[in-house]
């Protein structure tokens, strides 16, 4: 398997296939061969009114797979949904990159997508949160925003229309990602919801899951977005920032203490987990797979062990049989 | 090793079996020692037991690198080939860089080990450059490269063991790692050889049979567009033979195709059910 380089013993292999033919079998129930692979035929059944989407090509008369996916339906529209395949990004997804250029009044992202992505120094707040033009000087002081290698949680905002991709950062929850873990995995896990910023109270962390592919777990960080109490109430915005700048307090702040550590380093260990198990990963599955290992006693480092993974699988084929029982 | 000791014992044999066609001089004179070998026995099975129209074992599996797009190992016989494909990603050399289609390069390498007297060569010789571009021009024809504007795909490809038909493999692993790492396709490309030696076509040679100087007659197809990508052949063969040894290697090619379509399926079943709704 992709990725797993555990040394099962017997018993272990044994529960690890059963797991593996549990799920199987339910995904076998909900869409019966709709797995294809290049240049396999799709069946359409009435001829002329289809449109063709993405993965698809018309050959001798025929519709057939340019990707290894699933077929998926809406309507006339068919295409194959790719699985393994780099991030495709939609506007409006919540992404995070690392900047890998700091050229003329732009950053350049990697952010696991055909091309690097764009992030302009006028379609980002600047860090005194004031609207105005940015200025010859701003352009000098950008390393002082983002510098190389600088991990950054930004939006998609569109294509250009010389084809490259474009980032915006307009508001106070984007930004640079501090204090915290990077966590690459495969795309096609990661659903696109209404929400990608999660807070885990009980843990004192942060958890982007960004549309790309790159997972972000860190300390929380208060979002305090100047747009918004500059609405409200501005004598509370600049209490906030005195607070902010307050010598003693920005110590305090760096520091992580080691509680939120360890809890930072058990939600990556689930995330690795699940992504070479690969599952879907959602906030759910990650905080139970946390909690899984805390109840079991675990430390984080057992985590990654032969034995949790086999045990994941298990909770994993147990969760997805027990919903269509209710149904 | 094993396969050494079987050609030096069939070295030894006296006389040959199966005389060549007279017509053909020039494979004549080149394979003085051919000539004394003996490539099928009276019985009609092959050097490593194989009858002449029979391919070696495949095996192939997808996935082996963790930090690559897409990766596969593909083995025929003894012959291991590893490829991985990083990619579509930011072009590195700006000037290369195309407004309308992605740009493909391939890396083509043996391993130290890979043969039975451990060689060192240095990277960029003739023949892997030669055989870089022959699997960069085949897998080009395949790729929608116009889906994937301002972007390059890098595909290496190493022999891990040569047992002969490494250009084969190379292309069949990496046919399997494009897939894999979800590039659009038009179809798969697979890849066969077969040769001609003792008046006998015969179906993916291995090392001996390749090193005897007969003709070596290697093919990458379309399996569904039913279409020729690639085909290459070492020495001379007459018009009729050439047809039949064509045919042959062909044949082969759509055992193949089968083969990693199946591999190609289970993969994708697997990754889909893991992922669940």
């Amino acid at each position: 398997m992709r990725g797993l380089q555990l040394s099962l013993d017997k018993g272990q292999k044994l529960r690890f296939e059963r797991a593996f033919e549990v799920l199987e079998s339910l995904s076998s129930k909900s869409n019966s061969d709709a797995s294809v692979i290049v240049a396999d035929d799709i069946s359409v059944n009435n001829e002329d009114a289809i449109l063709k989407g993405h993965g698809t090509a018309e050959m001798n008369d025929r519709l057939v797979a340019t990707l290894c996916g699933v077929v998926e339906r809406v309507n006339k529209l068919v295409y194959v949904r790719p699985l393994r395949a780099r991030y495709k990004p939609e506007i409006g997804d919540i992404i995070i990159g690392r900047v890998i250029e700091v050229a003329p009044k732009r950053w350049k992202l990697e952010i696991n997508f055909s091309q690097d992505a764009v992030l302009m120094l006028s379609s980002m707040n600047l860090p005194d949160g004031i609207q105005r033009r940015r200025t010859a000087v701003d352009e000098l002081n950008m390393r002082s925003i983002f510098e190389e290698n600088d991990v950054i949680c930004a939006e998609v905002r569109g294509f250009q229309h010389d084809g490259c991709l474009h980032l915006q950062a307009r508001s106070q929850k984007y930004g640079k990602l501090k204090r915290g873990q990077l966590l690459t995995i495969p795309p096609y896990l990661v659903k696109r919801r209404k929400q990608h910023f999660h807070h885990l109270d009980q843990y004192g962390i942060d958890l982007i899951l960004g549309c790309n592919g790159f997972v972000w777990v860190g300390e929380h960080v208060e979002v305090r977005d100047d747009m918004i109490e500059d609405l409200s109430d501005k004598s509370e915005q600049q209490k906030v920032k005195s607070w902010n700048t307050m010598g003693d307090e920005e110590v305090q702040e760096e520091y992580t203490p080691p509680d939120t550590r360890q809890n930072i380093c058990r939600s990556a260990n689930a995330i690795r987990v699940l992504s070479t198990l690969g599952f879907t990963i959602t906030v759910e599955i990650i905080t139970e797979i946390v909690e899984l290992s805390k109840s079991m006693d675990l430390d984080v480092h057992e985590m990654l062990g032969a034995e949790f993974y086999v045990i994941v699988a298990e909770k994993e084929a147990e969760r997805r049989s027990l919903p269509t029982k209710r149904r | 090793m094993g396969l050494k000791c079987l050609a030096q014992h069939y070295l030894k044999s006296t006389g040959p079996s199966f005389i060549l066609t007279k017509k053909n001089k020039p494979l004549r004179r080149r394979t003085a020692s051919l000539s004394k070998m003996e490539f099928v026995n009276p019985e009609g099975l092959r050097l490593d037991g194989r009858r002449p129209m029979e391919m070696r074992q495949l095996r192939a599996e997808i996935g082996v690198v963790s930090k690559a797009d897409g990766s596969a190992v593909f083995e025929m016989g003894n012959t291991k080939v590893i490829a991985a494909v990083y990619g579509p990603r930011e072009v590195q050399n700006r000037s290369q860089q195309s407004n309308d289609e992605a740009l493909v390069r391939c890396e083509y390498s043996m391993a130290n080990f890979s043969t039975g007297d451990r060689m060192r060569k240095p990277k960029g010789d003739r023949r892997s450059t030669e055989i870089s571009m022959v699997i960069r021009q085949t897998m080009e024809a395949c790729i929608l490269t116009h889906l994937m504007p301002r972007s390059q795909i890098d595909i290496f490809v190493q022999v891990l063991q040569a047992d002969g038909g490494t250009r084969s493999a190379c292309i069949n692993a990496a046919t399997l790692a494009l897939a894999d790492a979800g590039i659009p396709m038009t179809d798969i490309v697979t890849s066969c050889s077969a040769g001609f030696l003792n008046g006998t076509p015969l179906l993916d040679l291995n090392y001996v049979e390749d090193s005897a100087g007969g003709p070596d007659v290697t093919v990458g197809i379309l399996p569904k567009l039913d279409k020729v990508t690639l085909l290459q052949m070492d020495s001379k063969l007459q018009m009729e033979t050439f047809e039949t040894v064509m045919q042959l290697a062909t044949e082969g090619c759509k055992a193949v195709a089968s083969y990693i379509r199946e591999v190609l399926l289970e993969n994708t079943k697997q990754l889909e059910s893991r992922r669940g709704v």
